[in-house]
């Protein structure tokens, strides 16, 4: 194995990674099971995409680029909070409204990327993690603008290509958030598997030697954070629009936290990482929603120190 | 309106010394074994609640139960030093920052299931009660005791950490430990020994805590950042710095709720990030 990975030109290396795994196909025809078997939780199901969607782009600067950010959910709240507000002052359709959060979080995300490009460890945690509580508070504060605790009202969507509308059961809702968790992966496949995804590989294990070899490690941080804020903030997006609502709870320190939680049990650094870290994560929180949250968080406190100690690199390993 | 601005300026700093108390434990862990514990609010909060039970269900005196929330929280965590966390030591950051967010999931947990979600009274003495006339000013007893608290503690840190054989020891394990093990210094009691100082002067903090902030089982998550954003303005390892970014926080927090209270937290976050990105190290971080 590692003689035939030594003699391979790099583009062989690249095109074997980004083959097709059986599995992978497997994996995908699943999602499509709801539909048929769980016909009553497509809302949950789409919750689960959009969780995927985001922890999807955690991974790319945590698993990918080895950067730890305690505030991620800062971008997701921004794509919420756009989109929302663009439905509610009158602009109903969907897919415009996911491009224009999706660039309002993708800019935020740049103007950050030269902060934290600039810093590493501890120092990175604590800025990230600063930077989050800014975001949260200033949602917070602004209570003319996003409702504050009360949450964004009001909002309502036409339907997707003026034909599918936003039902009760969720069906439209699922489709449209798999839609769109689908796209984003396979954009995220082909970048994670290009020069580039190998450079952000190459950062993780040694920061201060990529530059060596002609790689700028900052400049790569920088494009790599900008994509990962624009992922989350079409996240927020699909989110605001499937559920027709913004709360606090989507820009807070908790969803940052449960997404770091849910990528790292899945796998982080694994392209499907973070999308079986939500599936388990959402499931086993459905199914526990009958006792008082404080004990699930209980649970997910004993599952953190097993993987630690015992799996460290999540389920899916590596 | 002289009274309002000395007043506030007592109250920030008195609560600028609990903050210190609670986090010059996370300052030394952190900035002298590099452990980045997320759990540090835990300890406090353990020793929160049994000065809470001692004082409550066992009529002790609120003063004696100060050294048994610091004993408490110090043997508990040389417990989980010896358990968990010395195992990850050279573990990259992210493996410390989820087994120790784990941790403090599983402390918030339990102590709502033992002591509910309620807030804890506790009962001061009557000599902490009430308050004293300084200058024509209403200086609350309680305060001044923290203050005094405080400084006690930062001058027993300063003085064992610069001056005795074990703060030498430390100071020598952190540098190079193959050295400090060549010369004989046993550096895994050595760290055991300072992570559970740490914790135990945490315990202190979340005793002193209640009278001023309350106890509930959130106490782990919501002074966690007051804690880390002391630690990081005041520069990892630095005891001094410790004390001047707390007092600094503490100040800015009563000003800010007293003069601005519609900006909320904003300040405080404002004025980490703005300090970590011009002083990466902190006002006082030396490496």
């Amino acid at each position: 194995m590692a003689l035939a990975t030594a003699t391979m030109t790099p583009q062989g290396y690249l095109q074997a990674q980004s083959r097709w795994h059986p599995l992978e196909i497997v994996f995908w025809l699943a999602t499509l099971l709801p539909f048929m078997l769980f016909p009553d939780y497509l809302s949950l199901a789409s919750q689960i995409a959009i969780t995927a969607l985001f922890a999807l782009s955690l991974d790319i600067i945590l698993g990918y680029a080895g950067l730890v950010s305690l505030g991620h959910a800062a971008f997701f709240g921004i794509g919420a909070y756009t989109a929302g507000l663009i439905s509610k002052f009158g602009w109903g359709e969907p897919l415009t409204g996911l491009v224009l959060a999706a660039a309002a979080a993708g800019l935020v995300g740049f103007a950050v990327s030269f902060i934290i490009a600039r810093f590493r460890h501890f120092t990175l945690i604590m800025i990230t993690l600063g930077l989050g509580l800014l975001a949260f508070e200033a949602a917070n504060r602004a209570h003319w603008l996003t409702g504050g605790s009360d949450g964004l009202q009001g909002i309502s969507m036409w339907p997707v290509f003026g034909l599918f509308k936003f039902d009760l059961y969720g069906y439209t809702a699922y489709t449209y958030s798999l839609i769109v968790l689908f796209i984003v992966f396979l954009g995220t496949r082909r970048l994670i598997n290009s020069p580039f995804g190998l450079a952000l590989r190459g950062i993780r294990e040694n920061w201060v030697r990529m530059p060596a070899i002609g790689a700028d490690s900052r400049a790569h941080i920088r494009k790599a954070f900008t994509i990962a804020a624009a992922i989350a903030g079409l996240a927020g997006a699909v989110l605001a629009q499937t559920t027709e609502n913004v709360s606090l709870e989507s820009i807070s320190f908790q969803r940052s936290a449960d997404v770091l939680v849910m990528l790292v049990l899945g796998g982080a650094g694994r392209l499907y990482g973070g999308l079986i870290g939500a599936v388990i994560f959402m499931v086993a929180r459905d199914q526990f929603s009958g006792i008082a949250p404080q004990y699930w968080y209980f649970w997910i406190g004993v599952l953190l120190v097993t993987f630690v100690m015992i799996l460290p690199n999540g389920i899916l390993g590596g | 309106m002289l009274f309002p601005i000395f007043g506030v300026l007592f109250d920030g700093i008195a609560y600028g010394m609990l903050l210190f108390v609670l986090s010059v434990g996370l300052s030394v862990t952190l900035g002298l074994m590099n452990f980045v514990n997320l759990a540090h609010c835990a300890f406090a909060m353990l020793g929160g609640y049994v000065t809470v039970t001692l004082v409550n269900e066992f009529q002790w005196p609120f003063l004696a139960t100060l050294p048994a929330a610091f004993i408490a929280a110090a043997i508990v965590s040389v417990a989980l030093e010896r358990v968990l966390y010395r195992r990850l030591y050279r573990s990259s950051d992210l493996d410390q920052v989820l087994l120790t967010i784990g941790l403090a999931f599983i402390s918030v947990a339990a102590a709502a299931y033992v002591f509910g979600t309620t807030q804890q009274p506790v009962e001061t003495p009557t000599i902490l009660r009430g308050s004293v006339g300084v200058l024509g000013m209403d200086l609350s007893k309680y305060r001044l005791f923290l203050i005094g608290v405080a400084l006690a503690v930062t001058m027993l840190l300063v003085a064992g950490l610069e001056y005795t054989r074990f703060g030498a020891q430390v100071r020598a394990a952190v540098d190079n430990q193959r050295m400090a093990r060549g010369l004989g210094i046993d550096v895994d009691r050595t760290f055991a020994s300072t992570f559970a100082l740490g914790c135990g002067l945490a315990g202190l903090g979340g005793a002193l805590a209640i009278e001023i902030v309350g106890l509930d089982p959130n106490f782990a998550f919501t002074y966690l950042v007051y804690v880390l954003i002391i630690v990081s303005v005041g520069g990892l390892g630095s005891i001094a710095g410790s004390l001047i970014a707390a007092i600094l926080i503490g100040v800015s927090d009563v000003a800010g709720k007293y003069y601005a209270p519609e900006l909320g937290a904003f300040l405080i976050y404002l004025v980490m990030v703005v300090v970590l990105m011009w002083r990466p190290l902190g006002l006082f971080g030396r490496r």
